[in-house]
Order: structure tokens, then sequence, then C-alpha cells
């Protein structure tokens, strides 16, 4: 392979702008998922497509640099917090992974529906972006 | 109803568009010629099928999707790039142009920097 100075401006200009647009459609993925399609799993994969978008555009150096986690521990957090919540239910005299909600005045939002699965949800969100990045990364960086 | 025409206009441009895209990219002779059909007519169709639907929703269902106006600046950004990446990557894995080309300034400039760089 012929060694040549990367001059690919146009990519790196636009993934800047454009995964910002990925996170915050990931967002609205991952708090949509109550009452409209979207949810953990969808969420978490856009956002690692964000992450890829960059691995891609820049290097896998950089983006180490700039999302300075280790994912396999991202995977182990999602999964404790999935678990937690079901945990939780037992202080309230409950089955495991009985769900609540409840709604409540917030500032600036109004009135919202909390509800547990959220909290769920955001295990889920976690453990798909910590094994999607970990897939990729140890991929990508074999020789 | 000038919402019901506006929204139907939009969409036949669209699929209309896309159909003349996909008709350059049998047409034409050579990669980048049929990257010039494949991303402009289909960015722009695929925009006015975003637009019209995005239209259709807010005036028959009153429904603001910001999702697709998002999405059209997406495409609006991300097309164009895609087709330059996929041109770039072809001229410098060496497909060749179509035989009536008439210029190629890329070819000069490519081969005095490797020339310069020693590769």
């Amino acid at each position: 392979m012929r060694r040549m100075k990367a001059n690919d401006v146009i990519l790196r200009t636009v993934a800047k702008l454009v995964v910002f647009i990925i996170l915050a459609f990931a967002a609205h993925l991952f708090f949509a998922g109550h009452n409209d399609p979207g949810g953990g799993f969808i969420g978490g994969l856009v956002t690692a497509s964000a992450l890829v978008l960059l691995a891609l555009a820049f290097d896998l150096k950089t983006v180490r640099k700039v999302v300075p986690v280790d994912f396999r521990i991202v995977t182990a957090i999602g999964l404790l917090v999935a678990v937690l919540t079901g945990v939780g239910s037992f202080a309230f005299d409950q089955p495991f992974l009985s769900h609540t909600f409840a709604y409540k005045e917030l500032p600036f939002l109004g009135k919202k529906e909390l509800a547990t699965a959220v909290l769920f949800d955001l295990g889920v969100y976690l453990a798909v972006v910590g094994v999607t990045m970990t897939i990729i990364l140890s991929i990508g960086e074999d020789r | 109803m000038i919402g019901e025409w506006l929204v139907a206009a939009l969409i036949l441009l669209g699929a209309v568009l896309c159909a003349v895209s996909s008709f350059g990219l049998i047409r034409m002779p050579d990669v980048y010629t049929r990257s010039h059909a494949a991303t402009k007519s289909s960015t722009l169709g695929v925009m006015s099928i975003l637009l019209g639907a995005f239209l259709y929703f807010l005036l028959m269902h009153q429904v603001t999707s910001a999702k697709m106006l998002l999405a059209i600046a997406f495409l609006f950004a991300t097309a164009p790039v895609a087709g330059h990446m996929i041109g770039r990557a072809a001229y410098r894995s060496g497909v060749p142009l179509s035989e009536r080309s008439v210029q190629d300034d890329l070819a000069k400039k490519l081969r005095s920097e490797n020339k310069r760089t020693g590769a």
C-alpha cells in the first residue's frame, strides 16, 4: 500500500458536524422508547455508529482520546444498572424486576412521567454501546 | 386544497428525480459520471420526497415531525460527501476515466506528489 498523507478535510469536517446530529438522534430514540419506536437497544446502536463514524473519519487513537472510557467497563456498568433496577424492587417488598412510575413536576420540562423502566433501558443502552464498541475497536486494532 | 397538490407535486417530483438518477446510473460511461448522476439527483429526489411527507403530516395531521427535517439536513450534508469519498477512492485506486474524457489535471498533480514523497 502506498503511503500518502491522508487529505480528507471534507470527510473530517462533515463527520464533526454529523456526529452531533447522530448523538442527538440517539438520545431522542433512547427517551422516546417508552411511548414511540425506539429504546435502549437502538439508541445504543446509533450511539455506537456515531463513534464508529469518528473512528472512520479520524483514527482509533483519536477516538480513544476523545472518549477515554474502556468499553468493557461500560458493558459491565450497563449490566450492573439493569440488575440493580431489578434488585431495587426487593426494597419495596415487590417481586424481582417490578417497575413503577410516577408523574412529577420537573423544572423546565413540566409534568413528566418518570418510570423506573427507563433505568433498566439505561442499562441496556450502556451494555449495547459497550459490546458494539468493544467488538468494533478490537477488530479494528488488529493488524 | 393547495396543500394536497403541493404534497403530491413534491413526492412526484422526488420520485421522478430518483428515476432519472437510476437511469443515469445505467447510462453513464464510467464511475465518476455515474456517481455524479447518483449522488446529485437522488439526493434532491429523496429530499423532496421527505419534504412532501413532512408537509403531508404537517398539513393533514397537524403533526410537526422534527425528525423529518433532521433527516433532510442529514441527507443534504452526507450524501454528497459519500459520493465524494467513493469518487476519490475510485480515482486513487486507479479506476480509468471514460475514453471520451479530454483532461485529467489530478493525474499530473498526483504524479508529482508521489515523486516528491518517493512513493
